[in-house]
């Protein structure tokens, strides 16, 4: 864990970019489901209707308040990384997987089964364990 | 089922471009030094490998295949299944840049595996 140049802890801070980092991702992902729900039905050929379904994806607020969570969670994770180790901050994304199924249980009103919640439950600990070994340099090229 | 076809092109398409990237970084080489400038000279060289670009082309794919499944399936359900890129990206790690998997990795890879079964046996 770092320190600034006048020795003051940075954990808070740390901590700080690590909440927006567990709610951002998730809720960009969330707000996308919502806005590809509804633009409905989507059509790529013939071209003219995929211009036409283009410009109904990028015409639905949700979908640019998604992209802009999305963009939120990167510019915090990458500010976590500045300030704090890659294996610390990395194990993080593991839980996010839990956070998208109660965000889209919460706001999009979606059923999330036991079986669903296991396999979650068990993605994460993976992601958890894969997060935590150590990172290797190969130079190849 | 032809919309499994979105799923796959998710985690392989997304795979495919992070290894693109990767690859692009590690030819054009890590900056001598944490300056802004320093790091837009490895980022300008790494631009002007084709592998960049074609990384950036397969990354946008996965964008657009994310958001089409999305119009299909629950969130809950796409996130999840998402995480095969573990998978994948050991796989190809291994395979297209010659890294070592430790068994510690390929354990919670595994694992991702199974979780992501669960959560297609889970789909109602």
């Amino acid at each position: 864990m770092k320190r600034s140049k006048d020795g003051v802890s940075r954990k808070p801070l740390i901590l700080f970019l690590i909440a927006i980092m567990m709610f951002a991702g998730p809720l960009g992902n969330v707000l996308l489901g919502k806005g590809m729900k509804q633009v409905g039905s989507l059509w790529v050929w013939p071209p003219p209707k995929l211009i036409a379904t283009g410009i109904k994806i990028f015409g639905t607020g949700s979908i640019w308040l998604g992209i802009a969570s999305l963009m939120i969670f990167i510019v915090a994770y990458m500010l976590a990384l500045s300030l704090a180790d890659y294996s610390y901050v990395q194990p993080v994304s593991s839980f996010a997987y839990g956070v998208v199924a109660l965000l889209g249980h919460v706001m999009l009103g979606e059923y999330v089964s036991w079986l669903r919640c296991a396999g979650i439950t068990v993605i994460s600990m993976g992601v958890f364990i894969v997060s935590r070994t150590k990172p290797q340099t190969t130079e190849h090229f | 089922m032809p919309h499994y076809a979105l799923l796959a092109l998710i985690v392989l398409a997304g795979t495919g471009g992070e290894l693109c990237v990767s690859r692009a970084m590690k030819e054009a080489g890590e900056p001598f030094h944490l300056h802004p400038s320093a790091i837009l000279k490895t980022i300008f060289a790494a631009l002007r490998t084709p592998w960049m670009w074609l990384g950036i082309g397969m990354m946008a794919t996965a964008f657009f295949a994310l958001l089409g499944a999305l119009s299909v399936y629950n969130v809950s359900f796409v996130v999840p299944v998402t995480a095969l890129s573990y998978v994948f990206g050991a796989l190809g790690s291994t395979l297209f840049l010659r890294e070592q998997v430790t068994r510690g990795r390929w354990l919670g890879i595994l694992m991702v595996a199974f979780g992501v079964t669960l959560v297609f046996l889970g789909k109602s």
